[in-house]
């Protein structure tokens, strides 16, 4: 799916080589600033590497129209962004931004019940705390149906048993509609648990790591 | 001119009583501003008396050149000043925008205004080219500053907004279009405020001075009417012209944020 050839991005991070499947849970560990985000963000074309050539299902990223990208590998940012209006809207607006028509009531609700949020949807966002509005920006995505979902450490804000039943949410969810699931993330453990294919940020580098 | 009392240098000078009060006032205090005083009311003094020959000089000799000068030299001024104002460095591609914009914007108003409306002749009679060239450039300097500092701001605070707009597949106009809004109002409210209180509140100086000079107080607000209505015409299309050029220059050609 993803292909990366011999990048560098300022001095933060070069990959020689490395290469993301399609359908897989891949999941990206390593200290924190080590370059985790940095990598999410070339792969949703936010920036662009120094050199090499990123192609995602062989087309150069650089080639593809990047809100075409966009919309088929949504990223979720590391600190969750809570727009202005309720629950409903913060669901509604990737959907919107993406120009693709508004959910029903039906999945709206059902959305909300995936991330677990036990919330009315015309309450206003900004009341929600920080591990509900790290919920919310999840539903909004999962409402979104990407081909390719990066998610920067979804689960930060989450206490154990809400992230593993999140987790466990969004694998089944990719498995169940093929969907690509790439996910940063600092448990190492949740990284055995759920990933296909485990890659390390070291040292500006990246590699495989075998568990 | 009807009835009008000429002023005399002398009872001009009279009027400096005032500034005498509060040179006293600021000496009683003890209060540090004599000097500041004194500059900026001979600097006034100075400016106007300059300007009175230059339109004098302007209006007689009646020449569509130098008419045209007057108007590059305020323009050059306006933008000079918009730049200067901004309490951050703007790029020098947001440069070039704000000249265009004022420009363009400031124009097509004036333009309009002088053939459509007053429908003046010859095209270039400076009587009234100039002082409404300068009150539509100078408020539109006024809008396109504010928009300046609020479209700079915005991009700074918001730049997570938008990044994660972004990230969600929106295009740049979207990702960034609260921004916009938001530098757009800021850079018109005061122009729509000023016609809220329009001759309540105050009696703006163009109609004081035509009543003062004799005017017929209906014909002065004829045309206050007139040139408060083109005043909101050349801030919004100065202001709007900006903020639509303005943000895409935020963005490369690739939809991502320039790193600075
Ligand atoms: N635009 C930038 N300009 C300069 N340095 C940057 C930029 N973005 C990130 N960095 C630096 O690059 C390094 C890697 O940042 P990155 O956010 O990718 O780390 P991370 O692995 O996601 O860390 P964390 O686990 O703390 O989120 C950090 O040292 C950071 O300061
Ligand atoms: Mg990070």
């Amino acid at each position: 799916m993803f292909s990366i050839e011999q990048i560098t991005y300022k001095n933060i991070i070069s990959v020689s080589k490395l290469t993301i499947h399609e359908k897989e849970i891949t999941c990206i560990v390593g200290e924190s600033g080590s370059g985790k985000t940095t990598l999410l963000r070339m792969l949703n074309h936010l920036i662009s590497p120094d050199q090499g050539r990123i192609t995602f299902q062989n087309q150069d990223l650089m080639d593809i129209d990047p809100i075409e990208l966009r919309r088929k590998v949504v990223m979720l940012p590391q600190t969750p962004v809570i727009f202005q209006g309720t629950l409903r809207d913060n669901l509604e607006i990737g959907l919107r931004f993406s120009d693709k028509s508004s959910p029903s009531e039906k999945e709206l609700a059902e959305t909300l019940k995936r991330v677990k949020l036990q919330k009315d949807l015309d309450e206003n966002a900004q009341n929600l705390s920080g591990g509900e509005k790290q919920r919310l920006a999840l539903g909004r995505i999962l409402l979104m149906e990407p081909e390719v979902l990066l998610l920067d450490e979804p689960s930060s804000a989450l206490d154990d048993e809400t992230e593993s039943l999140i987790i466990q949410t969004f694998v089944d969810y990719a498995k169940e509609h093929s969907k690509t699931l790439i996910m940063v993330t600092h448990s190492k453990a949740l990284a055995k648990n759920f990933a296909d294919r485990i890659l390390q940020v070291r040292g500006g580098e990246v590699h495989e790591w075998n568990h | 001119m009807n009835g009008i009392i000429d002023l005399s240098i002398l009872q001009v000078l009279s009027a400096y009583i005032f500034i005498a009060v509060l040179m006293i006032i600021l000496r009683v205090r003890g209060i540090a501003r004599e000097k500041e005083v004194l500059i900026s009311s001979i600097r006034m003094t100075l400016q106007l008396i300059l300007v009175g020959y230059v339109l004098v000089y302007l209006f007689e000799s009646m020449n569509p050149f130098l008419t045209l000068l007057v108007l590059l030299v305020m323009e050059s001024f306006a933008i000079y000043n918009i730049i200067q104002r901004s309490k951050s460095p703007l790029s020098k591609e947001l440069k070039n925008i704000v000249a265009l914009s004022m420009v363009l914007g400031t124009l097509t108003s004036l333009l309009f205004f002088l053939f459509v409306v007053i429908q003046i002749s010859p095209w270039y009679d400076p009587q009234y080219f100039i002082p409404i060239a300068g009150m539509l450039i100078g408020n539109s300097m006024t809008g396109i500053s504010l928009g300046v500092n609020r479209l700079l701001d915005g991009m700074k605070d918001q730049k997570t907004l938008v990044e994660a707009a972004l990230m969600l597949g929106a295009t740049p106009k979207e990702a960034a279009k609260e921004v916009v809004d938001s530098a757009f109002d800021s850079a018109i409210l005061p122009t729509i405020n000023a016609m809220v209180g329009m001759g309540i509140v105050f009696l703006p100086g163009m109609m004081t001075g035509q009543i003062l000079s004799g005017v017929s107080p209906v014909t002065a607000i004829a045309y206050q009417i007139a040139i408060m209505l083109g005043i909101v015409g050349s801030v919004s299309l100065t202001v709007i012209l900006f903020v639509q050029l303005g943000y895409k220059s935020f963005f490369n050609d690739r939809a991502q944020l320039k790193t600075d």
